[in-house]
């Protein structure tokens, strides 16, 4: 199956500070992988650079088949990102944000596309509330309508439960998991929940201190690093990385 | 360049409007203190008879194409700075949006904002002292295309200041024009000024626009002064523009190397 992102020898260095040092992975289309660490591990960096709102100092970034360097215009149009930090303009209802950012993305029939969006992430009835009105869960639904609006081909997806009570989170996991298989998607998931990770990721990626430590199969990995979980292996890895066998 | 992405960035500001109506309620009380106080104070001149023409008619056009000017630059200001506020500029920038684009977008909406306050100040000054913008003739056209021009490219300028400065930079925009009209011959010639001034008015295209205007009132604008004028101040716009725009995108593609842009937002 051909890569739908590949990171190759990726860095990024803020004077001292290393927050990425030549890390390299790929995300096959339709698969989701978990992106995780510590604070400060560089997973918010890595996802800046592969949206291209932040110049790596090294390495390149590949997103279907093209370069983003080179062609980020395209790629921008192709790709699209829900993060807990980031919200859609508060001031602005929910309909009018849709149709800001499917003008920005260049939706074909729009009107129809925000009717299927509001309908899927049972917003209908709140369409012309203001956003900065929504309940959190219900922001994170307009969130996540918004980065699916242009039925991107890569997701990048920064906490998007963070904050969610269960009933929430489970109902937004499930729509994603549901995306990436009906349209062949790649993810990248970074979230602190675990047990997340462990259901929604085929893959995991640990990031310390803005290298890759360890990578695999979320079910298995903390098995073969002697730990009896993920969150278990979470913690090994943002207290003692060096005690990690990679 | 695609003109629907430069009609999303338009939208939001309209929806903006739209959604809060008070901000247009702003705009309209400030600048019907403007023409109320100026009106009485040309009306008090005119009555000391020592003037061979009317204080009305030149410091009333005056202000209003100076304020015309302002709305414009601070239309582009407040559009960029609504999307710090709003922590926007992260959705923006990752999407297919060029800088082109949004920046067409944001003087689109100082455009309406411009035109509007242009608008309000006339019908005041209209009703309230009689005063018919419109006297100048068809150069208020050209006029106000310089003027325009220049506008947008004092709000890119100071946009980019602010992105380049964090958003705390922010009071820089409201002082600027304020400054700029001092040197800048609005409400008198600019050979009043100090003769280090008045070479400082010369580099900017307010001076050339609001001389002719006086010029043209006194009835002592030839045509070739006018065109001439016109020209120069046309020229030195397009430059300022030019070269606000350019600064814009420096800073910018700054701030994609710093990281500055994703850590963006109105509380740093």
């Amino acid at each position: 199956m051909a890569a739908t992102l590949k990171v190759k020898n990726l860095s990024k260095q803020y004077e001292k500070i290393a927050a990425v040092q030549d890390i390299s992975f790929t995300v096959d289309a339709g698969e989701i992988i978990g992106l995780l660490g510590p604070n400060g591990a560089g997973k918010t960096t890595t996802i800046s650079m592969i949206l291209g709102i932040l110049e790596p100092s090294g390495g390149s970034i590949e997103i279907i088949g093209k370069t983003l360097a080179e062609d980020v215009e395209a790629i921008r149009g192709s790709i699209n990102f829900s993060t807990v930090y980031t919200h859609v303009p508060a001031n602005l209802s929910v309909v009018q944000n849709l149709r800001i950012f499917g003008l920005l993305y260049d939706i074909a029939d729009l009107p129809g596309k925000i009717e299927s969006l509001l309908t899927e992430f049972d917003l209908v009835k709140f369409r012309n509330t203001k956003a900065g009105l929504l309940s959190s869960g219900e922001l994170s639904r307009l969130n996540l309508a918004k980065a699916l609006l242009n039925e991107p081909k890569l997701l990048l997806l920064d906490e998007p439960t963070a904050s969610l009570d269960p009933s929430v989170a489970r109902d937004i996991r499930e729509k994603i998991r549901t995306y990436a298989d009906e349209t062949g998607a790649a993810v990248v998931w970074t979230s602190h929940n675990m047990h997340e990770i462990e259901h929604m990721c085929t893959r995991v990626l640990f990031l310390s201190r803005g290298r890759i430590l360890l990578t695999g199969d979320p079910k298995t990995l903390p098995g073969e690093n002697g730990k009896n979980d993920l969150e278990d292996l979470f913690i090994a890895v943002a207290r003692e990385p060096l005690s990690i066998n990679h | 360049m695609k003109p629907k992405r430069i009609y999303a960035v338009f939208l939001r500001q309209l929806y903006l409007l739209r959604n809060n109506p008070t901000r247009l309620a702003g705009n309209f009380v400030w600048l019907t203190i403007a023409i109320v106080q100026w009106g009485f104070i040309s009306k008090y001149l005119g009555s000391l008879g020592q003037a061979n023409f009317n204080f009305i008619t030149v410091i009333l056009g005056a202000l209003i194409l100076w304020e015309f000017l302002t709305r414009i630059q601070q239309g582009v200001m407040m559009a960029f700075l609504e999307d710090i506020w709003s922590n926007n500029l992260i959705n923006y920038f990752a999407s297919p949006l060029r800088i082109s684009e949004y920046s067409l977008g944001m003087v689109a909406s100082s455009i309406v904002t411009g035109l509007l306050g242009f608008l309000i100040m006339s019908i005041i000054a209209g009703l309230g002292f009689g005063y018919n913008i419109f006297i100048i003739g068809l150069s208020l056209i050209p006029f106000m295309g310089v003027l325009f021009i220049f506008g947008m490219a004092m709000g890119i300028f100071i946009s980019a200041a602010i992105f380049l400065l964090g958003p705390t930079a922010e009071w820089l925009g409201w002082p600027i024009p304020m400054i700029l009209s001092l040197i800048s011959g609005v409400y008198y010639p600019i050979d009043t000024l100090p003769a280090s001034l008045y070479l400082v008015a010369k580099l900017f295209p307010p001076a050339y626009i609001f001389e002719t205007l006086r010029a043209q009132l006194e009835q002592a604008a030839t045509l070739s002064m006018a065109f001439g004028n016109f020209i120069v101040g046309l020229g030195l716009a397009l430059f300022y523009l030019f070269l606000s725009y350019r600064f814009f995108l420096m800073v910018y593609r700054q701030n994609l190397k710093t990281g500055k842009l994703t850590r963006f937002n109105a509380s740093i």
